[in-house]
């Protein structure tokens, strides 16, 4: 019995609802919140040596049989996930420690943010596609609150727009499960794909497909739908926007490469061609709104949003070396990207600023920091050796395999793009002489220690490539070939 | 039944969209709420809406003159539950965005785009 | 507020409500009813007490206890089935109680905590 499939549910659950028992001791939660998410990424290896060892392991809740009841179902994609949630979740519960005011931790940022990631590993883990909303509801009620937190003027305004758009996805989500219901009577995603394989009316499933396009791609900030993600990420506390920046997106890209390498595939030329021009435009609008910000935290933003298009580019070429680039991507971005924005609050707590213009000096200042922060840039912008390169090179080699040029040239163009606005960043904040003099201040070690363990993680998978990308690898044929997810949720009962 | 049905689900959608797209922010969520029905309504009928059907018949009974689908209900009264509760935080978002910001003129708050 | 209405209403209609919540409550096991609705019933309850004294004298303990206990017990109870080796949250029956029953009493005293919560927040916002 392969029980600990739950494990990455239950571990953020039992320690939320243990800090709402002790509402008013901090420190409690603190620790709760702290051993929760450390537990959860040793959860996250555990299904990810399991699923490698024995391949898919699915599990029939409350023991009703599959395409009747709700399966939980891991395959290595979902290993991978459930990993980074538990890394990124263990990152941010340490960096809270000094980044989070008492007054928020008051307010329940701890149980918020174990809400948040069994939302996100929900997401991750479940094999119905409704079930796949209620997680999408619980990750995004605890966003929601999250994103408000402490009740700024900016934080709300930025999170209304949020707030907005993510409930419009929802609907849109929905109505399309609702209307996929009508069509195939099932809701189970491996019963789905068998399903709809036969389907004598593949006009519906492609329209279909289309509505959970857009549903997704809100959520996933792909071009044209984007606009929430700049407007709202860079308002709350460092620690709260930098899981955001990490999970909450990807949690997007996720359900579409689920969805479009399990459900719909019905017409790859044109969903899959339509997604591929979805992600250079992604790349392109991303990297440009980058280029005229000036707060450390937007340029970051917009730049999320032109990552999510090489992420997408993967699934649009749809080969199995397509694929293992687009995951690679993923592993690669959520840590680098995580990382940029943890050392963008160290910088805040240097300089007292996210503004650009008033920073300066940071080279001579902090060294390490400066070193700190050249290795995810670096690495964002895709400079060998380290993990970007690998990422990007992968996904480039597949697009010239396809014989997609046009796209080959835009990734080419935005990592150059993406170069700029790392160069801007290091000139304005860490190499032009210092605007105003702004005393030593000290910042606490829990807010080192994240950025610098993610910066050597980031470095390791560069010098170890090979492994991680034999894993994308294997993964992506999981992806391209479902036969084997479909027998495990439906050849297994009870 | 079904004809009537579509009708007004299309006039829940538009009606939905067209109060989301004023400036005021309570009119935005009422605009919301609006779409969140006119979704439950829309699984209602796509899933077959049937007349003086059971959806549960007890232990070993015949299923004279068949069942309805007893999912559809589930699927909508867990949408119900959670837009009841995501509805209940925008309506205290939008209160609490009210006094911090003064206004519910969408087109004001503009400080994080700047 | 303090109206001779609501507080004979109250005195009478609160123990009511409180006993009418756990009949829902047990009812559920077979027939229509459940935590959730008698979560909600038991919340009125007590909400007619604070809206019609102050805050404090209505609950004896903190809305955000019974959340976490009912969070914990609805947990539990899918626990049980793990530990004799079957798949998550399966049912396990005996004669009169079940691990649904003890997923139903979490049900209740969450949903009753989550309305007492927001109910108290709102009450004291005005006061």
């Amino acid at each position: 019995m392969n029980g600990f499939v739950v494990l990455p549910l239950l571990i953020p659950l039992v320690s939320a609802a243990s800090s709402i028992l002790f509402w008013r001791r901090r420190m409690i939660q603190r620790w709760l919140g702290l051993s929760s998410s450390f537990l959860l990424l040793g959860s996250g290896l555990l299904l990810l040596y399991t699923i490698r060892e024995h391949g898919i392991q699915a599990m029939q809740v409350g023991g009703w049989p599959a395409p009747f009841g709700i399966t939980l179902v891991a395959d290595l994609f979902t290993g991978i996930m459930v990993t980074l949630a538990g890394l990124i979740g263990s990152a941010v519960a340490v960096y809270s420690v000094a980044n989070i005011d008492a007054r928020r931790e008051t307010f329940g940022f701890h149980p918020l943010l174990q809400v948040l990631l069994m939302g996100v590993s929900g997401a991750f883990l479940t094999g119905d596609i409704f079930n796949l909303y209620v997680w999408f509801e619980v990750m995004l009620i605890a966003s929601f609150v999250l994103l408000g937190l402490g009740g700024e003027r900016k934080q709300l305004e930025g999170g209304f727009k949020y707030v907005t758009l993510n409930l419009v996805s929802s609907a849109l989500f929905l109505a399309g499960v609702g209307l996929l219901y009508g069509a195939a009577g099932t809701l189970n995603m491996a019963d789905l794909a068998v399903k709809l394989r036969n389907a004598n009316e593949p006009a519906l499933v492609t329209a279909l497909a289309m509505i959970f396009l857009t549903a997704f791609g809100i959520k996933a900030a792909v071009f044209p739908l984007f606009f929430w993600l700049p407007a709202s990420y860079h308002t709350p506390p460092v620690a709260i926007s930098a899981v955001f920046a990490g999970l909450l997106t990807k949690v997007g890209v996720y359900a579409i490469i689920r969805v479009f390498t399990l459900v719909f595939v019905q017409d790859v030329a044109y969903t899959h061609g339509l997604i591929l021009g979805i992600s250079a435009l992604t790349m392109i609008t991303g990297v440009l709104g980058a280029a005229a910000q000036n707060d450390f935290r937007r340029i970051l933003s917009f730049h999320i949003v032109s990552q999510i298009g090489y992420m997408t580019m993967g699934l649009g070429l749809y080969t199995s070396i397509a694929l293992a680039g687009s995951v690679f991507y993923i592993v690669h971005h959520i840590i680098v990207k995580t990382n940029l924005f943890l050392i963008s609050g160290i910088v805040e707590r240097r300089t007292g600023s996210f503004q650009l213009k008033q920073m300066g000096g940071l080279y001579h200042a902090s060294p390490l920091l400066a070193l700190l922060f050249l290795i995810p840039a670096f690495s964002l912008a895709g400079i060998p050796p380290l993990s970007g390169f690998f990422a990007k090179f992968i996904l480039i080699r597949a697009g010239l395999e396809n014989e997609e040029y046009a796209i080959v040239a835009v990734a080419l163009m935005v990592g150059l793009l993406t170069l700029f606005s790392m160069t801007k960043i290091w000139a304005e904040a860490f190499w032009k002489p210092a605007p105003n003099e702004f005393g030593p201040r000290p910042v606490h070690r829990t807010m080192w220690a994240p950025a610098v363990a993610l910066a050597v993680l980031t470095i390791c998978i560069g010098f170890g490539a090979g492994p991680v990308y034999e894993l994308s690898e294997q993964t992506a044929r999981q992806l391209m070939d479902p036969t084997a997810y479909i027998q495990a949720v439906l050849g297994v009962s009870r | 039944m079904i004809y009537l049905l579509a009708v007004v689900i299309g006039g829940l959608y538009s009606a939905g969209f067209y109060m989301m797209a004023r400036r005021s922010l309570l009119k935005l969520v009422i605009g919301l709420a609006l779409l969140s029905h006119a979704t439950n309504l829309l699984i209602f009928t796509v899933s077959g809406v049937s007349r003086g059907r059971p959806p549960l018949i007890p232990d070993g009974q015949a299923l004279a003159g068949g069942v309805s689908d007893p999912l559809p209900q589930a699927l909508i009264l867990t949408a119900l539950v959670i837009s009841f509760g995501i509805l209940a935080f925008a309506l205290a978002l939008v209160l609490r965005t009210n006094e911090s910001v003064g206004t519910d003129d969408l087109d004001e708050m503009r400080t994080t785009e700047q | 507020m303090n109206s001779i209405i609501l507080t004979v209403t109250a005195r009478v209609l609160g123990p009511v409500l409180l006993l009418f919540s756990l009949f829902v409550l047990f009812r559920g096991h077979q027939e229509p009813g459940g935590g959730f609705a008698g979560g909600l019933l038991a919340a009125s309850a007590f909400s007619i007490r604070a809206i019609r004294k102050d805050v404090e004298l209505s609950l004896p303990v903190e809305p955000h206890a019974l959340i976490g206990t009912g969070l914990l017990l609805a947990v539990s109870s899918g626990l049980a089935s793990v530990v004799l080796g079957r798949p998550f949250m399966t049912a396990i029956w005996f004669p009169y109680v079940s691990t649904v029953l003890l997923f139903d009493i979490g049900v209740y005293l969450t949903v009753m905590g989550v309305v007492l919560m927001t109910v108290y927040a709102l009450a004291e916002e005005k006061s």
